[in-house]
């Protein structure tokens, strides 16, 4: 037996090019004079293209496989699975990375080496987490994508806020991470494997029968399900969610909303599909109930909101239902689910990406960021306005943001074929709830400004970085509002 | 040809949008793009072979997203041919009135999703259609509206959304059923291999998504504020051509995709299209006798009744009933729109609605106008002669012999109480003529200089004029279009 692994270093490669660029920035960071720091970050976004290029050709080979064990099964596999999740968490970086310009201006306060690297890392853990097929590396991996972030969302210097926010994070996250842990030895114990073909054999025998390793078993898929719904921010375990987003600066909140939540949803989904497929006549109930009460409670919240980033982060625990709702179909349909999640991953990552890259534009000039200081935004910066209002059409799923309907049909037609009409139902009349609140949002824009205007405090600078990341997210959402056929058969290609 | 007569409005809508032009030149380029979009309807029309009324013609159908099984599937037969041209005319009537190039952006707009919803010919094709037309009426409402006007816009979008989104679902529940969204294809299937349960499931879905947009009783509420408020192009295009979404959805695909839900469904829906007819007539009769009644809001109660005859066309399941409704569609369209035009004229130029302060007199005051008002209050009260009376009159004839296994001591019933509603229909637009028509000017008006119709009013409410008289007397009009297509979705 060999000590000594043989490593497939191109399969790895996109978080292998996330760790360089990040231990390179915290270098730079160190070494170059405090006149050259603001190279930072387009060093950082050059990293994220070059790992972004490096997914895009991985994905157009076979699936690659390394750290294999010598039984069988590897742990990091990356299949079309594997490379979805990540060319989304990596796209979205870019566009996150866009966005957090404004932020390393002396302001705001923001150490931007430290505030890279650990965005970075961050990332890195979320691509393991994409292309981990054990429990360990899923752990680790979700681990390494928690850890920088509690600090990302604390950075601001000299803000109590952004403390609190980290602070709350932090203890959601840690309970969260204890139950999944706990879930993951329980599996581990009823089935003697941390390997996920092999826990699934092992648990389609244990399922059969009905001794108290069952019921071990079982306990185990639904302590690691509770873990996962705090990642994903799901009702009843959404708490953190409002707080941390806004407390944090706003590009983190949109990387938590976005990236942190797909990690989520791409270890969610192969444990329960791969792993606890057995065990779906336990968990896929609970889904459907998780999913309904978060759509609803996320609306029906979002509806009393006055501050925009408050407003919106209830609208992602809304979300966090819809993206949950195909999975709770009959597990003969399961793959169709899986497909479904994945498509409107897709879709929300762009047009979510884009609203809180408004958000970022319009703080600029109204820090507040109350609901009524939107108004004459149409006015001011028009562009804004319009963009804006088109992502808040698409998230409620409606046009001209043509991209949010079709993802909502996708889900729907998913539960409806999955035999879950009810929650189809339930989703159907949560869209009008949602609609109320995005329309509000939207149309406050449109109004003429108040009389006492509060002066402008735009300073204009480092802002068409920001432009840019905006005019990404609208150029994608446009095309998937025209022609998503791309985005729906890579996400065909991917489910499994 | 179908394809330009979507791409057309489109481009209009995103040049008006983007392009800042004056607004002299912003009303000259939009009529032109709303004309030609007309013009390429009455193309069509010419095109048609009325001989195959029943089949699908100038059919479009391209790949467009297999993943989810849809695709980009157009055409038009002989039931949306008529919705098609009405649409087309009712949009140049309107942008000639239009002075503000972003609202005329937004009629454009609004346009593409009106024929979108008449000639789509796949499900979800038809939902995004019928969802292109939320938006831009609620910013028509909201943005240029009354002084209600964000109450009012926003309980319309989030009305017919609830309903739509129902709606999509019952189509999803279909689409599980049978595997595809082609409406041609379940047209021709007729509801095989789909079980009664699932049919009723999917019908009822979708009756509460048409059903809000028709409007059907109760699900009108949002209907008077929407209309009270909008300003005049946003009522005339939500009575002309919105509501009749709503019917057309239910004869293009319950009635011939799900047969045997519609036919669970009739008797409910027969007896929520007479609660709808009797209760908009109470309602119009109280406005029309009450003191400061809005003449806007009478008449979009009124558009609950006639759509109220419209859906009972439909409940008989028959083909004289059905035919009832789809060229009650086309007269309620015409005429309900120039009564629109016709208050926002008199809005425009007394600046109030209200029946007791305009007082009476407008047609010694104002001859041409008040003497419109007079033809099309008569023409919507569906005297014989005018286009009113056809839908009324077959829909009532359907209705005394539905079809075969429905309730005929029921339906029998309905066409007494509907047959009541003909006549309280007369007897509330004759008192609101006898208060505002006739009489004496009041001493309020009796010293200002009220200007009346112009020559351009005359040109943009002639066609419809025209319309209402040519369809009275001759409904082989749009009778002869539509009757081997209704006769094929009853299968």
């Amino acid at each position: 037996m060999s000590l000594t692994q043989s490593i497939d270093y191109a399969a790895i490669s996109p978080p292998l090019v996330v760790v360089v660029t990040a231990v390179v920035v915290l270098l730079a960071d160190l070494f170059v004079p405090p006149s050259l720091r603001r190279l930072l970050a387009p060093l950082a976004l050059t990293g994220s293209l070059g790992a972004l290029g490096v997914t895009a050709w991985l994905a157009t080979g076979g699936t690659r496989s390394t750290f294999c064990l010598a039984g069988g099964g590897c742990s990091y596999v990356a299949d079309d699975f594997a490379t979805y999740f990540q060319i989304v968490v990596l796209a979205a970086l870019v566009v996150v990375l866009l966005l957090s310009f404004p932020l390393f201006d002396e302001r705001e306060r923001v150490p931007s080496g430290e505030f890279l690297a650990l965005l970075l890392m961050s990332v890195s853990g979320m691509l393991v987490v994409a292309a981990g097929r054990d429990l360990l590396t899923l752990l680790i991996g979700l681990e390494v994508v928690s850890l920088p972030a509690f600090v990302l969302v604390g950075l601001r210097r000299g803000d109590p806020r952004g403390v609190e926010a980290a602070l709350k994070f932090f203890i959601f996250s840690v309970v969260s991470t204890a139950l999944t842990v706990y879930g993951i030895a329980l599996a581990y114990g009823a089935t003697g494997s941390i390997e996920l073909h092999h826990i699934a054999r092992a648990l389609t025998t244990l399922h059969a029968g009905s001794g108290a390793m069952s019921a071990t078993a079982a306990a185990g898929v639904v302590l690691v399900l509770v873990g996962f719904g705090f990642k994903v921010a799901a009702v009843p375990f959404h708490f953190w969610a409002p707080d941390t987003y806004q407390g944090a600066p706003v590009p983190v909140a949109a990387f938590l909303s976005v990236a942190s939540k797909a990690a989520g949803f791409a270890g969610l989904i192969v444990l329960l599909t791969v792993a606890f497929r057995p065990y779906a006549d336990v968990w896929g109930p609970a889904v459907g109930v998780l999913a309904a009460v978060s759509m609803t409670v996320g609306n029906l919240v979002a509806l009393r909101q006055r501050h925009v980033v408050r407003l919106l982060a209830w609208s992602t625990v809304a979300h966090a239902g819809y993206l949950l709702m195909p999975l709770a179909v009959a597990s003969g349909h399961l793959r169709d689910g899986v497909r479904a999640t994945l498509a409107y991953l897709g879709i929300y990552a762009a047009m979510n990406l884009g609203a809180f890259g408004c958000v970022v534009l319009v703080r600029r000039t109204r820090p507040r960021l109350a609901v009524d200081d939107l108004r004459g935004l149409v006015s001011r910066a028009p562009a804004t306005a319009v963009a804006f209002a088109f992502f808040l059409t698409a998230l409620a799923g409606l046009p001209p943001g043509v991209a949010g309907l079709f993802a909502k049909v996708v889900v729907l037609r998913a539960a409806v074929d999955g035999h879950v009409t009810w929650l189809a139902v339930v989703a159907a009349v949560n869209t009008v709830i949602g609609l109320a609140y995005y329309l509000r949002l939207a149309a406050v824009m449109f109004l003429p400004a108040d009389a006492a205007e509060p002066a402008d405090v735009r300073d204009g600078t480092r802002d068409w970085p920001v432009a840019a990341g905006v005019a990404v997210a609208a150029a994608v959402t446009v095309v998937l509002s025209v022609y998503p056929q791309p985005l729906l058969h890579l996400a065909d290609l991917a489910a499994f | 040809m179908i394809a330009i007569l979507l791409g057309l409005p489109a481009l209009g809508a995103l040049v008006l949008g983007l392009v800042p032009l004056p607004s002299r030149s912003a009303r000259i380029v939009g009529t032109a793009f709303a004309a030609a979009t007309f013009v390429v309807a009455v193309v069509v029309a010419a095109r048609f072979d009325y001989g195959a009324g029943a089949r699908m013609q100038d059919v479009v159908d391209d790949r467009w997203l297999p993943a989810v099984g849809v695709r980009f599937h157009l055409g038009v037969d002989g039931i949306s041919l008529p919705l098609v041209l009405l649409t087309a005319l009712l949009v140049v009537l309107c942008a000639a009135t239009v002075a503000d190039r972003l609202m005329m952006s937004v009629v454009l707009l609004l346009e593409v999703g009106m024929l979108g919803t008449f000639v789509a010919l796949d499900l979800v094709l038809f939902f995004v259609f019928f969802e292109v037309v939320l938006i831009p009426m609620y910013v028509l409402i909201a943005v240029w509206g009354g002084p209600r006007r964000r109450p009012a816009a926003t309980k319309f979008i989030l009305f017919t959304l609830l309903g739509s989104g129902l709606m999509l679902v019952g189509f999803l529940v279909m689409y599980g059923a049978t595997g595809t969204f082609d409406m041609t294809a379940l047209a021709r299937a007729h509801g095989r291999g789909v079980t009664a349960g699932t049919q009723l499931l999917a019908g009822t879905l979708m009756m509460v998504g048409f059903g809000v947009k028709s409007p059907m009783w109760p699900l009108h509420t949002w209907l008077p504020d929407a209309h009270t408020e909008a300003p005049t192009v946003g009522s005339v295009l939500l009575a002309g051509v919105l509501l009749k979404m709503g019917t057309y959805g239910f004869v293009r695909i319950v009635v011939p995709d799900l047969p045997s839900a519609a036919h669970d469904l009739a008797p409910a829906l027969g007896c929520l299209a007479v609660a709808g007819i009797l209760w908009a007539c109470l309602a119009c009769l109280a406005l029309a006798r009450g003191e400061h009644a809005d003449l806007k809001r009478l008449i979009a109660f009124s558009s609950v009744g006639h759509m109220g005859f419209v859906l009972l066309g439909i409940a008989t399941l028959t083909s004289v009933g059905i035919q009832g409704a789809l060229i009650g569609n086309v007269a309620h369209g015409v005429i309900t729109g120039l009564l629109f035009f016709l208050v926002g004229g008199v809005k425009d130029r007394f600046h109030t609605s209200d029946v007791t302060d305009l007082g009476g007199g407008l047609l010694a005051k104002l001859p041409a106008l008040g003497g419109l008002l007079l033809v099309a209050s008569i023409a919507s009260l569906g005297l014989p002669g005018l286009a009113g009376f056809w839908g009324e009159m077959l829909a009532l004839l359907g209705s005394y012999s539905p079809a075969a296994g429905l309730s005929r001591p029921l339906f029998v019933t309905l066409t007494g109480l509907a047959a009541a509603g003909t006549v309280l229909t007369a007897v509330y637009f004759l008192a609101m003529l006898r208060r505002v028509d006739f009489g004496v000017v009041t001493d309020r008006w009796r010293g200002e200089r009220i200007t009346d119709a112009a020559a351009v009013d005359l040109v943009a409410w002639t066609p419809l004029v025209v319309l209402a008289v040519g369809i009275g007397v001759w409904p082989g009009l749009v009778l002869r279009v539509s009757e081997s297509a209704v006769r094929g979705l009853l299968g």
